[in-house]
């Protein structure tokens, strides 16, 4: 098939960026996104010029590593889709794509698609794991997890740190991101004793890194490649609360 | 055929115990001199790598209070490849009290690797695996639950127990955000450095010890010198060397290859693992391939046509023109063969012109069978989110139609040589999880990768290491020490060629040439007269290489295709030496096929009276045959059988 794609390419984070228009011809329905991407930039290093930077690693929808807006929707059109996991077959021939980075205040755009979002390990740092010395655990058996529980955990677990939820969010909020974390250590026994303190310090450290608000817009669940549900954020907003007032 | 290579003096592991296998790791670290908690926090360690192994091995460091500073390529540590493993992690716990033990564990293993791994190593490997698993439930890993609340387990492919423990199709995600978590506390706690979108380029040795590595920051293009008490290399595994891999893009050799270079042995590069489910390759922009966990093999069923050239959909197949050839040719084992057994037997009815799919290299894994006898919800909860990951990639639903497998490059046996205590010929310079060579042998079990890698991060190199340190204190080495102003220029002359060549080829159409040689020649089948072709044609493809490579833009700015030109350069040098080392290997073993040495029918057969070593090679100098040390390896518990899973 053949497309029309226009991308934005920013030399730097200084540069002002702005959308460049390519044609592509032949693109196979069996590549991915990113291949198609891959066939294109082979042929802007051989006309010399300068092919497009993106993010991408495991190409398997589970590193978290890509990440693009297409057409205005993060990770493109497929729901429960990383971009790199999006096929061209969901294209039409002759369609014209809008490429763009995720745009959110604590992501500066490093180059075109590429940006840093070292904003949410900062959120992790602050308290999003269980303080479990190396090589002194119990026995595994020795702490039951009710089997709902922990497959409740499991599913906010499945967060991949693509950042998708910042980025459709009109407030650019990591709520769902937090959320997820949140709920994935408070579901489980062993996550009890830091589980005030916890809520506490991400959500302070999502603060302070820059994310908005949540407004209950519902943008984020809506393009996580994993659906994690929205209803973990009400989880979240009731956990926070009840740490605080015991505080 | 000895003009490929010299034969050096053999070598042995001085660090291994000797006395019963049982106590040999606890009297190591009762041996093994301890560094007081005050003077760590005045050592300074590097870790390469944030995988499983790297990003438990810095956590547990930082933890331990040593200073560590940590490098990855990927914008978080939360990436490293070890994330899209998806099957499970093994561990001797016989919570399903069906037979399983250490010993058991520690003899699957031994023999699952045919026969070329350490059993000093394996012994431990299966002794800590217990204890990973306590580790990881204490961090809040969500493994899969039974009704009452306990652990579940699964079996995985090659062993009649259930010792893997699993977090549906994602363990390796979840195991590796505990390490990663683990590991984000210690930079907040200040104990770890964190260095992300940084690229080790070089090593750096000063008075025979490794004492640092060159950097480059990925974003700004800036070279930068880093010093330390030790240096850990835990950068994974090799498999792109193939180009077409299930590996994550990113993954590449450079870092354990610039530490081969500086005189590090590297050991057994010729093992590579195929694995048996993956998706087949759909046309020529294809970039990478995708595996489907193993642990589909123990409900789906491996067929293909009867007949040659039967391109019937699978559904017009009836059933007694089908051959399940793998319950048909190892009745005991069934579909659940080891890895390198299903990938042969698939790539022979392929080659027999019965495979399926475009290009019939393909075979069907067919749940059909499973969904009458369980019912779909049971089998959707099981496989649901592999099921759609595969009509996703191929646009066909294998709840209807059966699904298309085919073997695919997936891990790398091979790596570093290291004694027991995880350290390379370079004192000072550790190497941990799929870096090293290690544990594996030939052939790795599933399940047993993330267990390696965990073993080594969170258990066994921190006692190690110390060890080392206590040795010390080695003298301090500044930034201008003429070793590493000389390996920093090394680099920046490296990164001014690559963008001086200026030619006509881009770097993916030299790795992809390079990948297709190496499958070609060196994948699941490999002859004398197949080898030492591939040499010969790597050789001049390098040439070519170096002559019309074109890479843009600058080395001051973030710039993926000179990032891509170093891996590639490095993987030339690497491929040759894997060929090398297949050459000279006239044996079959496990992940190392020599068509010239199979039993009458089609089986590996290994030649223990003259094979039974360690190939460790050494860097004799670009373009001067490498030299072989051997480390024989000596059987005292389970001695060595032809492998047999009829």
């Amino acid at each position: 098939m053949n497309l029309k794609l226009r991308v934005w390419r920013q030399k730097g984070p200084e540069d002002k960026g702005r959308m460049v228009t390519y044609e592509v011809a032949d693109v196979s329905p069996d590549a991915s996104f990113l291949e198609m991407l891959d066939v294109l930039n082979e042929r802007l290093i051989l006309e010399g010029d300068d092919p497009i930077a993106f993010d991408h690693d495991c190409r398997e929808g589970i590193c978290g590593m890509c990440g693009m807006m297409i057409n205005g929707v993060a990770h493109g059109p497929e729901r429960a889709t990383t971009t790199c996991q999006l096929h061209m077959r969901h294209f039409k021939d002759g369609d014209s794509i809008d490429i763009e980075p995720w745009r959110a205040a604590p992501f500066p755009v490093i180059k075109d698609l590429v940006v840093n979002r070292g904003a949410l390990d900062s959120i992790i740092q602050a308290g999003g794991y269980i303080t479990a010395p190396t090589g002194t655990a119990p026995d595994a058996h020795a702490t039951p997890v009710p089997k709902a529980d922990a497959d409740a955990a499991f599913e906010a677990a499945t967060c991949i740190g693509c950042g998708a939820c910042v980025a459709a969010c009109p407030n650019g909020s990591s709520m769902l991101f937090t959320a997820a974390k949140v709920a994935h250590l408070g579901l489980m026994p062993q996550g009890q004793p830091e589980r005030s303190s916890r809520v506490i310090s991400m959500i302070e450290a999502q603060d302070e890194a820059g994310f908005g608000g949540c407004t209950n817009a519902g943008e984020c669940t809506t393009v996580c490649p994993k659906g994690i549900p929205l209803n973990l954020i009400g989880r979240l907003n009731a956990d926070y609360l009840k740490a605080v007032s015991g505080r | 055929m000895t003009e490929f290579w010299t034969q050096g003096e053999p070598i042995a592991d001085t660090a291994a115990p000797d006395g019963p296998v049982e106590t040999r790791w606890e009297r190591r670290q009762f041996t093994a001199k301890l560094v007081n908690p005050a003077n760590r926090r005045k050592l300074t360690v590097i870790v390469v790598g944030t995988g499983l192994a790297g990003g438990s091995a810095a956590a547990t460091l930082g933890e331990a209070g040593y200073h560590v500073k940590s490098y990855c390529y990927q914008d978080s540590p939360r990436r490293a490849h070890s994330i899209a493993a998806q099957g499970g992690i093994n561990a001797a716990k016989n919570y399903r009290n069906d037979g399983d033990s250490i010993y058991r564990l520690f003899y699957d293993t031994v023999k699952g690797g045919d026969f070329r791994a350490r059993e000093s190593n394996v012994y431990r490997l299966a002794q800590v695996s217990v204890n990973i698993i306590d580790q990881c439930v204490a961090q809040g890993v969500p493994f899969a639950r039974e009704y009452g609340g306990l652990l579940d387990n699964r079996s995985f492919g090659g062993t009649q127990v259930s010792r893997t423990f699993y977090a549906r199709g994602q363990t390796g995600q979840q195991l590796l955000l505990g390490a990663y978590q683990a590991l984000e506390r210690q930079i907040a706690a200040g104990n770890v450095e964190m260095h992300e979108r940084h690229e080790m380029l070089e090593l750096i040795i000063v008075d025979g010890k490794a004492r640092g590595i060159v950097v480059r920051d990925m974003v700004t293009g800036e070279i930068s010198t880093e010093v330390a008490d030790a240096v850990v290399l835990a950068s994974g595994g090799y498999g792109n060397v193939f180009f077409l891999s299930t590996n994550a893009k990113g993954c590449n050799v450079t870092a354990t290859w610039r530490a081969h270079r500086k005189g590090a042995y590297f050991a057994n590069p010729c093992y590579t693992q195929i694995h048996p489910t993956c998706i087949p390759e759909s046309g020529s922009h294809q970039s990478k391939l995708t595996l489907m966990s193993e642990s589909l093999r123990n409900d789906g069923r491996v067929w293909v046509p009867k007949k040659a050239g039967d391109h019937r959909e699978a559904a017009d197949i009836p059933e007694d023109e089908r051959d399940y050839y793998l319950e048909r040719i190892y009745p005991a084992f069934g579909n659940l063969v080891p890895r390198d057994i299903a990938s042969r037997a698939a790539k022979n009815v392929c080659d027999e012109g019965r495979g399926v799919g475009p290009g019939g290299l393909g075979v069907y894994l067919d749940f059909a069978d499973a969904i009458k006898r369980l019912g779909q919800p049971a089998v959707e909860a099981k496989y649901g989110n592999l099921f759609e990951m595969y009509a996703r990639i191929t646009g066909e639903d294998p709840y209807v139609t059966p699904m298309r497998i085919y073997p695919a490059v997936h891990y790398t046996m091979g790596g570093l040589w290291v004694d027991y205590d995880l350290q390379s010929n370079i004192p000072g310079l550790f190497v941990v999880g799929e870096a090293n060579f290690s544990d594996h042998g030939a052939n790795r079990l599933g399940a047993s990768a993330l267990m390696q890698g965990l073993a080594d991060g969170y258990f066994v190199l921190p006692n190690t290491l110390g060890n080392y340190l206590a040795s010390g204190p080695y003298p301090k080495v500044t930034v201008d020490h003429p070793a590493v102003v000389e390996a920093r220029r090394d680099v920046e002359e490296r990164i001014k060629k690559f963008l001086s060549i200026n030619g006509d080829r881009t770097v993916d159409s030299f790795h992809r040439e390079l990948g297709h040689i190496m499958w070609e020649y060196c994948g699941m089948e490999r002859t004398e007269e197949g080898l030492t072709k591939a040499i010969g044609l790597i050789r001049a493809l390098r040439e070519e290489f170096w002559t019309r490579v074109k890479v843009p833009g600058k080395g001051e700015e973030l710039n993926q295709n000179l990032e891509k030109a170093g891996r590639v350069a490095d993987f030339f040098e690497l491929g040759e030496l894997m060929c090398i080392d297949a050459l000279h290997r006239a044996e079959s073993c496990g992940g190392h096929f020599r068509a010239e040495s199979q039993t009458e029918d089609g089986e590996a057969l290994r030649h223990d009276d003259e094979f039974a070593y360690v190939a460790a090679w050494e860097h004799a100098g670009f373009g001067t045959a490498p030299t072989l040390h051997k480390e024989d390896l000596n059987f005292e518990y389970v001695h060595p059988t032809q492998r047999s899973y009829k």
